[in-house]
């Protein structure tokens, strides 16, 4: 973890409220790992104050990628970033998902919902390298929602998309697909990212069908370094289900020990 | 030929307590100071406040616990923490091989609990003062709060300036009809130091849900919103009181920190700032040297309540 003040914004591709940021930041792209969030400064004043968290979408030597949907100031101003634009990135930080030599010949459903699917390109592509067969279950609203169905489907995994109102894939939740193919295969592990609803039926869903997960959280986060204790979630421990720093011990965790509210 | 650089001597005296400079960083900004070991040198800041300690680890607020406001930020994380034994055992250790001053933070939901917290701290090496957190806005018992009171702040500094073998800082509350009341009770029941302001109890609401955008309804305020509140109430305290002053409020910059020396502060304490750059408090040290080096001040001790009020 480390921060680059000199972080160059390369290229950006938008489609409507989403926005995915090719980012040249060497050292946070060596050192990133699936499920990794980075804090990103969006103003050198003190409005607005604090940086945002982003997942890293995908990392490499030379940077990282970012895919955001712009939900309020703070998106919005960094979504007016151009290329060429310097950026301040804090990361990466926090505590990914698994993945191992030992998934070889593993199967791994991977599910995001709207912006959620941003940290399961990196994951899709790192399980890919290490010969787990991965299926995407990419949920949105609407066809608008799901933007990066064709990145996906260029990256050697199998996508299979959803959209509530049935303007693309399959008509209904995402978890609806999901249950669906469950009934069919059913994978080593669930990792998913998206809504809180999302995830607390997926846990049923896996639970059911007796599938371990790990579920990626969001939080408003105030420092993303375990300092200012703001992110917290209810983590099921040994020493009692207290309120557990999303940024220091996730925002990656087992889905089996996150208590919904 | 190279250049031979004046330095400036940036220490601060306390009086208990000299520091290699005037920047500490605040309690419940800095974490236990080990968080920000790979992002700054701890040996480069004047001291830091470890974030509050009951005697035991305490749970804190239901979240949403934060909420962003203009140049500003409301939290009720509600001390969340891990108390005395986890912090002198696990946390302590790692931090004695620093020459720089650890202060804690002290917490309490009465004067009992403030004593022992105090007398279990005084049992374990390595901790300059005390910083008697007096003030926050977060906790359920707030009408309790002895910072709220003249009284009640003079009975509870008499109670462990007797006990304790350590000097102590007594932390106000701006939210008082008069800060300089009860700066004034600190000071007489025997404080070496007082340290403000504390957070502003705050709130914001969702309009379109017109609930509360914090788990605990309100909050306190912190951040460059509140810097020239903060500052108005140093320069009185300061005006009012012999013990040293440690003022806080919104530094964000080695000018923001300058200008609480100026109205009377011995030291600051640098705390939002550290959310957003995990190494602020190091680089306002730099700053206040790199001005004090253009200005001509040889110490910056000389800065210290040059006020001019035409």
């Amino acid at each position: 973890m480390s921060i680059d003040r000199n972080a160059r914004l390369r290229e950006v591709r938008s489609w409507g409220d989403y926005f995915h940021f090719s980012v040249s930041a060497p050292e946070v792209g060596r050192e990133a790992r699936p499920g990794q969030f980075v804090m990103v400064k969006v103003a050198e004043g003190p409005a607005p104050l604090l940086r945002r968290p982003l997942s890293i979408h995908d990392a490499g030597a030379g940077g990282i990628e970012l895919f955001f949907k712009v939900a309020g100031q703070g998106t919005e101003i960094l979504s007016r970033k151009r290329p060429g634009d310097r950026l301040d990135i804090l990361g990466p930080l926090g505590k990914g998902f698994t993945v191992s030599e030992a998934m070889k010949g593993k199967r791994a459903f991977l599910v995001g919902g709207g912006r959620g699917i941003a940290p399961l390109f990196f994951l899709a592509r790192e399980l890919g390298g290490r010969g787990v067969r991965t299926i995407v279950f990419y949920g949105g609203r609407s066809v608008a929602d799901i933007p990066l169905r064709e990145k996906f489907g260029k990256a050697g995994t199998e996508l299979l998309s959803s959209t509530d109102d049935g303007s693309f894939g399959f008509a209904g939740l995402v978890t609806g697909l999901v249950g669906r193919e469950l009934a069919k295969t059913r994978p080593d592990i669930v990792y998913a990212c998206g809504p809180d609803a999302m995830m607390k039926e997926l846990a049923g869903i896996a639970a059911k069908h007796g599938v371990p997960t790990e579920f990626s959280l969001e939080s408003i986060m105030g420092c993303g370094i375990g300092a200012c204790w703001g992110c917290v979630h209810r983590i099921k421990s040994e020493s009692g289900d207290g309120w557990t720093k999303i940024c220091e011990e996730g925002p990656v965790f087992p889905g089996e020990l996150i208590l919904w509210p | 030929m190279a250049m031979t650089r004046n330095s400036v001597d940036l220490t601060a005296d306390l009086g208990f307590l000299k520091l290699r400079n005037p920047v500490l960083a605040a309690s419940g900004t800095f974490g236990y100071g080990l968080e920000f070991e790979s992002y700054l040198d701890l040996e480069k800041l004047g001291g830091f406040v470890v974030k509050g300690l009951y005697l035991k680890p305490r749970e804190g607020n239901p979240p949403p616990r934060l909420v962003e406001t203009a140049s500003g930020l409301i939290n009720a994380i509600g001390l969340q923490g891990i108390g005395v034994e986890a912090f002198s055992e696990k946390v302590l250790p790692k931090l004695r091989h620093l020459k720089t001053p650890v202060i804690v933070n002290v917490c309490g939901d009465d004067d009992d609990e403030y004593a022992a917290v105090v007398e279990y701290l005084d049992r374990h090496e390595g901790i300059a003062a005390y910083e008697l957190n007096i003030s926050c806005p977060n906790v359920k018992k707030e009408g309790l709060c002895p910072a709220l009171s003249p009284q009640a702040t003079f009975d509870l500094v008499k109670r462990l300036k007797a006990s304790s073998r350590r000097p102590l800082i007594t932390k106000l509350s701006p939210n008082v009809t008069s800060i300089v009341e009860i700066a004034k009770a600190a000071e007489a029941a025997g404080t070496d130091a007082v340290a403000l302001v504390n957070t502003f109890l705050a709130m914001a609401l969702d309009l379109e849900t017109r609930q509360p955008k914090l788990g605990n309804v309100f909050g306190g305020l912190s951040g460059p919103a509140i810097k020239p509140i903060a500052l108005r109430m140093v320069c009185q305290v300061a005006s009012r009181v012999r013990v040293p002053v440690i003022g806080m409020g919104g530094i964000t910059t080695g000018l923001d920190a300058l200008e609480f020396l100026v109205a009377g502060a011995a030291a600051v304490e640098v705390g939002t700032a550290n959310f957003v750059d995990p190494d602020a408090a190091v680089r306002i040290v730099g700053e206040v040297e790199r001005w004090c080096e253009a200005h001509g001040v040889a110490a910056v001790r000389e800065v210290v309540g040059t006020l001019k009020v035409p």
